[in-house]
C-alpha cells in the first residue's frame, strides 16, 4: 500500500510537530512515544512528519513508516473528523463484533476503510486493544465503548455527530 | 566460553554456551532447513522452517533463535517437525509466483531448494495472491515484491551490516510488505546500490539490472569495437558458477572464456586498479606534505561513495578525488587507447565485469563521461557474465588458461588485491612509501591491514613520519569509522573503506552464496595472486609507466585532473526529493 507522502507542511504545523518532539528525549525507545505525540498534533502522521521523527531520532526514515504503518492505531492520512475503530480480534469477534459492524454500517452506509461523505466518521477494523472483558468493543478517538450490542450503535454515535 | 551438552536426534552433542541449536546442529553435521537464517545475520526466526521438537515443549521452536541448554533434548526429524515444515513452504508456495523457469534464480532459489528438501509434489492451498508491480527505478537492482518470502534477510543486511536502512517491513499480516518508506521506489530512498540486499535474498525478489542482452547485440555488431575489463574480486569466485570450489583461481581460464564469447580485447582492471594508485598514492603524498584535508579516504567503492554523499556529505572533502579503478579503465581506453588503435572512441564499447551492483550505477553518473563519451557503457556482475558464458555454451572450468591483452592487461600485485578489504591502503603504501623515500619498501606485505577483522588499524612508519592507517568493510562499520573523524577524535591519516563485507568479493554481484567462510577463500585466492606476481607495486607497472610518458604526464598532472579525477555530490538522507547544490570540494 503507498501512501501519497502528504508534502508540504504548513510553517506552524512544522513548528507545532518541531515542539511536541522535543518534549522528548531523542532515543530510539521514544519512536511510538513520538508518534502518538505527531497524531495528537496533527490529528494524522503525515510522511513529512514521519521524515522530522527520522532525523530527531537518526534512524531511518523506512523504520519509522514501518512501525507507523504497523499500528492501527496511528493514522497515516489525513481522515474522517471521528474514526471508529471496531475490535477484530477472536475475543470480539465470537462476542459479536460482526453484528456490531453490520449496525455501524447500516447506520453510517461505509465499510471498514471508508469515511462517510460529509467526512465526520471513518471506519476501521483493528486488532485487540487489550479490553477483552468487554468485549465486543470499538474505540472512538479515545474513548472505548464495550459491551456492545447492535442497537446500542445509533445513539453512541449521534452523540459524536452533535459534537 | 562454557560448554554444554545436549542431545540432537539421539546423539550426544557438545555446543558452546550462548550457541543456538541450529549452530550447535551444523556443527555436529546435522542438517536442519532454513531460509530466513544466514551466517552474516542476526536470528529472526520469522520464516518457521527450521524448527524442531524440543523434550518437554509444548510448541516447536526455531532451532535459529533456540539458545543450547545443558540437558536439552532435541529432535530434527519427527513426523510433526517435517509435517510443520511442509506446511509452512505449502504456505509460502501458495502465495508465490510459479515461474521458476523463467525466474533468474532458478536453480540458485533457496526457495527452490526447500521445496525439493521438504518433498512438495503438489499445491494443496489456494488462495489469494498478493499483486505486486516490480519497481524497476534504479540503474542497480529490481524489486519483485510478489516474489517476497518476508524472510527479511534484505532488512537485516542493509540494517546491521550496512546501517543503510532504507527498506524495512510494513504493515502487517497478510498486508505485510519489504520495502522503501512510503512505499516509494528504490531511486527515491537513501540506497546506496550496494546489493547485499540482492546477495542475501533467498529468492528472485531482488536481482540485479542485468544488461547482458545489450552486450550480446553489440557483440555481434561489425562496427563495434567491444573491449571488455574485468574486476580483480572476478577472478576468485566466477569459479564458482561452472562447479568449482570457492577460492579457485581461474584468470587465465576467465580471460579464455571472455575470448570465446566474442569480445575484441580482454584486458584487466587491474591494470587501471594500478592506475589509481599511482595517482592516489601522489594524491596522499601531497595532503600529507601540503596541509591538505586529512585523513584522506578512498573512493573507488561506489556504494562506498553513495554512502559518503548520503549519511556524510559534511566530509566529502576527505574523500581521495581519484575515480574507480572501472572508470579510469573507461577513460583511459576510449582516449588514449582508442587513439593508440586509430579508431573513433564512439565505435568502441567498454563492458565491465565486476563483483558489484552499484557500478552499474557509478557508470551512469553524469560525471563518467570525460572522454567525451559514456566512459563505461556496460556493468556485468561476475553472475551475468557466467550467465553469458552459459547461454555461449562455454564451461569456463575445463577452457586451458589465456592471457590477457595488452597494454591494458598488463598488471601488478598491488592491484589485484584491490578486491579484498585492506588491498587498497596495502598497494597505495607500497607506492606511497617509495614516492615518499625514494627507497626500496623493506616489506612488500602489510599483513596488519589484511584479514577479516570490521575495522583494522595499523600504524605504518615511512621515514620516520607515522602513517595512521585504518580500514573497514561493511557500511556499519564505516559509519564508526566516520563518527569518530566528524567528532575529531579520530586521527588517522589514511582510511579505506569498502562498502561489502570482506571487500569487492563479498560483492552484491558475486556468486550466490556468499558467506563468511567462502569470503576467506576468495581472500585467500586474492593473496596468492599477489604473491606469485613479479611486479606487486604499481608504480613498477610498465603500462602505467609508457601510459604516463605518452599520454597523461605526470601523476596528479593536467590531464590526470580532466580524466582520472572527479567530484562528489551531497544528498539528503531523510528527504531524497529535494534537489541539493553541489558541495566544492
Amino acid at each position: 500500500m503507498a501512501v501519497e507522502k502528504t508534502c508540504c507542511a504548513s510553517a506552524e504545523e512544522e513548528k507545532a510537530v518541531r515542539t511536541a518532539l522535543e518534549a522528548f528525549e531523542p532515543v530510539r525507545t521514544n519512536l511510538i512515544p513520538m508518534l502518538h505525540a505527531v497524531q495528537e498534533t496533527l490529528g494524522q502522521i503525515p510522511g513529512w512528519a514521519m521524515e522530522e521523527v527520522a532525523e530527531t531520532l537518526n534512524v531511518p526514515v523506512a523504520e519509522v513508516w514501518g512501525t507507523a504503518s504497523f499500528y492501527t492505531m496511528f493514522d497515516l492520512q489525513s481522515r474522517a473528523k471521528h474514526i471508529i475503530r471496531l475490535c477484530e480480534s477472536p475475543p470480539c469477534h465470537i462476542t459479536g463484533a460482526a453484528g456490531i459492524l453490520d449496525a455501524i454500517q447500516e447506520e453510517l452506509g461505509i465499510g471498514p476503510g471508508e469515511v462517510t461523505p460529509d467526512g465526520v466518521f471513518g471506519l476501521e477494523l483493528v486488532s485487540c486493544f487489550g479490553v477483552c472483558g468487554v468485549a465486543p468493543a470499538m474505540i472512538v478517538d479515545h474513548e472505548v465503548h464495550g459491551n456492545l450490542r447492535p442497537e446500542m450503535v445509533p445513539q453512541l454515535l449521534q452523540k459524536y455527530r452533535e459534537q | 566460553m562454557a560448554k554444554v551438552t545436549l542431545t540432537i536426534n539421539g546423539r550426544p552433542v557438545q555446543a558452546e554456551q550462548g550457541q543456538t541449536v541450529l549452530e550447535a546442529a551444523t556443527a555436529a553435521g546435522i542438517y536442519i532447513p532454513t531460509l530466513c537464517a544466514h551466517p552474516d545475520l542476526k536470528p529472526e526466526g520469522v520464516c518457521r522452517i527450521c524448527v524442531v521438537e524440543v523434550k518437554g515443549q509444548r510448541v516447536l521452536p526455531t532451532s535459529c533463535t533456540l539458545p543450547v541448554a545443558e540437558g536439552m533434548i532435541v529432535d530434527t526429524n519427527t513426523p510433526n517437525v517435517r509435517d510443520a515444515r511442509k506446511i509452512v513452504v505449502e504456505l509460502l508456495l501458495a502465495n508465490h509466483p510459479s515461474d521458476c523457469l523463467t525466474c533468474s534464480r532458478n536453480q540458485t532459489c533457496e526457495l527452490q531448494k526447500l521445496s525439493q528438501e521438504v518433498g512438495i509434489r503438489q499445491l494443496p492451498f489456494e488462495g489469494a495472491r498478493r499483486r505486486h508491480e516490480s519497481d524497476v527505478s534504479s540503474p542497480s537492482i529490481i524489486r519483485n515484491p510478489e516474489k517476497c518470502v518476508l524472510c527479511q534477510r534484505c532488512v537485516r543486511v542493509c540494517h546491521q551490516i550496512q546501517s543503510v536502512g532504507c527498506i524495512f517491513t510494513s504493515n502487517r499480516g497478510w498486508d505485510t510488505e519489504i520495502g522503501p518508506a512510503f512505499g516509494q521506489d528504490l531511486a527515491n530512498t537513501a540506497c546506496v546500490y550496494c546489493g547485499q540486499c540482492v546477495a542475501h535474498c533467498p529468492t528472485g525478489a531482488l536481482e540485479t539490472v542485468n544488461p547482458s542482452s545489450a552486450v550480446w547485440d553489440d557483440l555481434r555488431n561489425p562496427d563495434k569495437y567491444v573491449i571488455v575489463q574485468t574486476a580483480p574480486a572476478v577472478r576468485a569466485a566466477i569459479g564458482e558458477e561452472f562447479g568449482l570450489p570457492p577460492g579457485t583461481r581461474v584468470t587465465g581460464k576467465m580471460v579464455a572464456a571472455l575470448r570465446r564469447m566474442g569480445f575484441d580485447k580482454v584486458f584487466d582492471t587491474d591494470f587501471s586498479a594500478d592506475l589509481t594508485i599511482v595517482e592516489e598514492a601522489h594524491e596522499l603524498v601531497k595532503r600529507v606534505s601540503e596541509g591538505g584535508k586529512l585523513p584522506m579516504i578512498t573512493s573507488c567503492s561506489p556504494g562506498w561513495v553513495n554512502f559518503i554523499e548520503t549519511f556524510y556529505p559534511d566530509l566529502l572533502g576527505h574523500l581521495s578525488s581519484c575515480k574507480s579503478p572501472q572508470q579510469m579503465f573507461g577513460a583511459v581506453a576510449k582516449t588514449y587507447y582508442a587513439q593508440k588503435l586509430g579508431i573513433d572512441p564512439a565505435r568502441m564499447v567498454v563492458v565491465s565485469v565486476m563483483p558489484c551492483v552499484a557500478k552499474k550505477f557509478e557508470c551512469e553518473r553524469p560525471e563518467m563521461r570525460s572522454s567525451g563519451y559514456k566512459d563505461v557503457d556496460y556493468v556485468l556482475t561476475t553472475r551475468e557474465a557466467a550467465g553469458m558464458m552459459h547461454e555461449a555454451g562455454i564451461n569456463l572450468a575445463e577452457l586451458p588458461d589465456a592471457e590477457f591483452d595488452q597494454p591494458l592487461g598488463i598488471t601488478t600485485g598491488a592491484g589485484v588485491i584491490f578486491g579484498a578489504t585492506g588491498g587498497v591502503m596495502e598497494a597505495a603504501l607500497r607506492t606511497a612509501y617509495e614516492v615518499i623515500t625514494g627507497k626500496e619498501v623493506p616489506s612488500l606485505d602489510i599483513t596488519a591491514v589484511r584479514g577479516m577483522d570490521g575495522v583494522k588499524e595499523a600504524t605504518i612508519d615511512i621515514n620516520g613520519l607515522p602513517v595512521k592507517a585504518a580500514v573497514a568493510h561493511g557500511l556499519a562499520n564505516a559509519r564508526e569509522i566516520m563518527d569518530r573523524v566528524r567528532s575529531g577524535e579520530a586521527d588517522y591519516t589514511f582510511i579505506e573503506v569498502m562498502a561489502c563485507p570482506g571487500g569487492c568479493l563479498g560483492g552484491g554481484g558475486q556468486p550466490y552464496p556468499t558467506t563468511p567462510e567462502i569470503r576467506k577463500k576468495r581472500a585467500e585466492a586474492i593473496y596468492a595472486i599477489d604473491r606469485d606476481m613479479v611486479l606487486r607495486k604499481s608504480h613498477e607497472n610498465p603500462a602505467i609507466q609508457e601510459l604516463y610518458a605518452e599520454f597523461l604526464g605526470e601523476p596528479l598532472g593536467h590531464k590526470s585532473h580532466e580524466l582520472l579525477h572527479t567530484h562528489y555530490t551531497p544528498k539528503d538522507a531523510y528527504e531524497q526529493d529535494e534537489d541539493l547544490e553541489p558541495a566544492s570540494v
